[in-house]
């Protein structure tokens, strides 16, 4: 039994050691000429219709502008933590002059890749750590999603709407609060539920979620992961919804009335634009909706003029550089005062926010 | 007119020769049919695959760190099954393994001398592995509690477990997930690229399991208690004490993979430990037919599939899920073949058949 695995493995190391040598020797190609060559490594596949197909669009869209004198390609479903590593690297010693990394759990590897291959470029999305030649880039999502709760809380009858969230993390906290912020603007009766799911990718939890809220009595649901599966869950039901990510619209119908949306491609197009032409610097970029890098879904039929004009003059507003979500006068979930009146929350402070507003139904689990 | 497998009395030399080579040749062309499906020419995606995993001094030390889990979870998995006691929660015993190393090595540095630091967090990942398994061993031992259900459902305790330290009670203060990085001296230090000095461990504790189950009282007992309980009774082996004593070293070796793992790679602890190696595990044990040295083999040659695989999607281009069902197609028949080197099969008539001797030999093989 033994001999058997022996003789086998034998041939292929042995076969394995020649090649071995073979490759060793020829090393990295690292050409001057040709194309730039990025490459992207996503969390899901692009056919999630929401996170992973919305980069994946702005990496298409970076094909087209350059054409013939950039080369994009893309790994998918890379686990967050030490496979991460594997596959950065492997970019890299390939030869490729630019490494996107589109989930927060690719940190770490990028970090440690970033440090080995001084020449090429990282950008880790949603990230802190950065190094010379590893920036992060991210979008103040907060912005149109505050405008999406103004659609949820002009269209809710129950006052109560559902939100399915992905972890506990500032990020999500920041948008559950800005939606709320939104709702309870048009709205002061609304309250929003928050249920966690842990994931981000899991079409089925993500379904899940959607429903218990719906069983609470929420008759709209708004949702920060990655698929479109609560909003599917919303529409079997008969409920409304918010999506998030892309135009859901598109893919499930009119009952999402609108949602917070990405659009990556301006931004891929001008920081590869600036690796090619060596002005590219590291950074920690947070666009808004006035850098086009967020945007609010275009409007369901079912959404009536007048809840349109409200939200166009609150959108005008972002677009004119204005930013007040977070200005107080703000009232935590405890009742205590979360930010003053006239004051607003720093970038620092809206990046590590831990607690939620007045309007939320639901907890943050203590540390 | 019946096919009919039987166990053969010796196992043949050609078969032993023949079945592995025939099973990868089969292997290659089942792949090689979903690849020209997929539109890839298959030579091309093998020799990719190939180099992906072997062809580099990076992909070595990638197969590297793929493969010291996958071995030290398949000598924890190989050593159960050799008392036919089922031993699927590696997986979870690799989870509270990671946990244990971590803990030590996040909590007690203040209070204890950094040198102590790194093995205490070794060994605590063993005592945390062989707990965990032994939980389900005691059950059998004493109350006779099937342990598949067991060890299985205590893989979902320990990785809920796991999700909720990391995401929630040890997660560092201001973003996301993960714990804080584990201070210096509590990592365990790496010899090439990425592959650490747990390679040691897993081949000196493989060459150890070898010569225990061939020389030792130990091994013996148990292969007569996998074998024939009855007569391992009668030779007045204490089989409770056995069982209990030998699944506390499996499952010590499967929280050993996890402590290595996030002392050697991660140095922290975040999403990425419960990726499934404590499951390949199985396979890996099975391949190797429970033989130790023949799990680092294997362990290394489905590590090697598991680096190379990426280039289905780097240099292929093809979708990840064509990787997963390629690795998957690759597997069957080197599984399915090893059936061939113990069983023959025959072409009879039914009336002679003497269906209920194999039935027997089965059941056997399938209950224990």
């Amino acid at each position: 039994m033994r001999r058997r695995i022996f003789g086998l493995l034998a041939v292929l190391l042995t076969a394995s050691l020649a090649l071995a040598a073979c490759g060793t020797a020829a090393g990295p190609t690292t050409t001057d000429e040709g194309p730039f060559r990025a490459a992207f490594v996503y969390i899901g596949p692009p056919g999630d219709l929401g996170w992973t197909y919305e980069h994946d669009r702005g990496r298409q869209q970076v094909e087209a502008e350059f054409g013939d004198n950039v080369e994009t390609t893309y790994i998918e479903n890379v686990e967050q933590g030490p496979d991460a590593a594997r596959v950065i690297r492997q970019y890299a010693q390939e030869g490729y002059d630019m490494v996107f990394a589109t989930s927060f759990g690719y940190m770490d590897a990028m970090y440690e890749v970033a440090e080995e291959f001084p020449n090429v470029i990282f950008e880790h999305c949603s990230g802190y750590r950065t190094r010379d030649n590893m920036g992060t880039y991210f979008g103040r999502m907060y912005q149109p999603r505050y405008l999406s709760g103004m659609v949820a809380g002009s269209m809710t009858e129950a006052n109560s709407i559902g939100y399915v969230a992905a972890f506990p993390i500032p990020e999500v906290i920041r948008g559950i609060n800005a939606f709320t912020l939104g709702v309870r603007e048009v709205n002061p009766d609304a309250e929003v539920r928050v249920v966690w799911t842990y994931t981000w990718f899991d079409p089925v939890t993500e379904r899940d979620a959607a429903i218990a809220l719906l069983d609470q009595g929420v008759d709209i649901i708004a949702q920060h992961q990655d698929t479109t599966e609560p909003q599917k869950a919303a529409q079997e039901r008969g409920a409304m919804s918010i999506g998030y990510n892309s135009d859901h619209r598109a893919f499930v119908g009119d009952t999402v009335l609108t949602g917070p949306a990405w659009n990556w491609g301006p931004y891929y197009i001008s920081t590869i634009g600036a690796a090619m032409g060596d002005g590219w610097e590291s950074r920690e970029y947070w666009g808004g909706m006035q850098d086009g890098l967020v945007q609010l879904a275009d409007f369901s039929p079912r959404v009536p003029q007048a809840v349109r004009d409200l939200v166009d003059t609150a959108t005008q507003s972002f677009l004119n550089g204005n930013d007040e979500v977070f200005c107080g006068p703000i009232t935590a979930q405890d009742g205590s005062m979360f930010v003053a009146a006239g004051e607003c929350l720093s970038d620092g402070e809206m990046l590590g926010m831990n607690v939620f507003v007045e309007g939320v139904i639901g907890t943050i689990p203590a540390q | 007119m019946k096919l009919v497998l039987h166990k053969r009395e010796t196992v043949s030399k050609r078969a032993v020769v023949l079945v592995p080579i025939v099973s990868f040749a089969v292997s290659l062309f089942l792949g090689g049919i979903l690849l020209i499906l997929s539109g890839a020419n298959p030579l091309v995606a093998y020799g990719a695959m190939f180099r992906g995993a072997f062809g580099s001094s990076v992909g070595w030390t990638e197969v590297l760190v793929k493969g010291i889990p996958l071995m030290l979870t398949g000598l924890g998995v190989a050593l159960a099954f050799r008392l036919r006691f089922w031993n699927i929660g590696a997986e979870g015993q690799l989870t509270l393994g990671a946990v244990a190393a971590s803990g030590v090595a996040l909590f007690w540095s203040q209070r204890l001398p950094s040198w102590t630091i790194l093995p205490l967090a070794i060994l605590a990942g063993c005592v945390a592995g062989a707990l965990w398994a032994g939980l389900p061993a005691v059950l059998k031992a004493v109350l006779k509690v099937d342990e598949t259900l067991t060890t299985l459902m205590l893989n979902y305790v320990a990785i809920l477990y796991y999700e909720h330290l990391y995401h929630v009670t040890w997660r560092a203060p201001g973003y996301n997930s993960g714990t804080e990085r584990f201070p210096e001296f509590a990592w365990l230090p790496r010899i090439a690229g990425r592959a650490h000095m747990g390679i040691f461990f897993a081949l000196i504790l493989a060459v150890v399991l070898w010569w225990m189950f061939k020389h030792s009282r130990w091994g013996f007992e148990l292969k007569i208690i996998g074998s024939n309980p009855t007569a391992a009774r009668y030779l007045g082996i204490s089989i409770a004490r056995s069982i209990v004593l030998t699944i506390l070293i499996s499952g010590a070796l499967s929280g050993l993979a996890g402590a290595l793992e996030v002392l050697g790679i991660a140095r922290r602890l975040q999403q990425g430990v419960a990726v499934g190696y404590g499951y390949t595990a199985i396979i890996i044990a099975w391949m190797a037919q429970l033989n130790p040295l023949g799990v680092i083999m294997v362990a290394m040659m489905m590590a090697g599939l598991l680096v190379g695989g990426d280039q289905i999607q780097m240099r292929m281009r093809l979708p990840a899920s064509v990787g997963v069902v390629l690795q998957g197609m690759l597997l069957l028949p080197m599984l399915a073949g090893s059936l061939f080197t113990e069983y023959a099969l025959e072409i009879k008539r039914p009336e002679k058949l003497p269906v209920a001797g194999l039935q027997q030999d089965v059941g056997k093989e399938a209950t224990g």
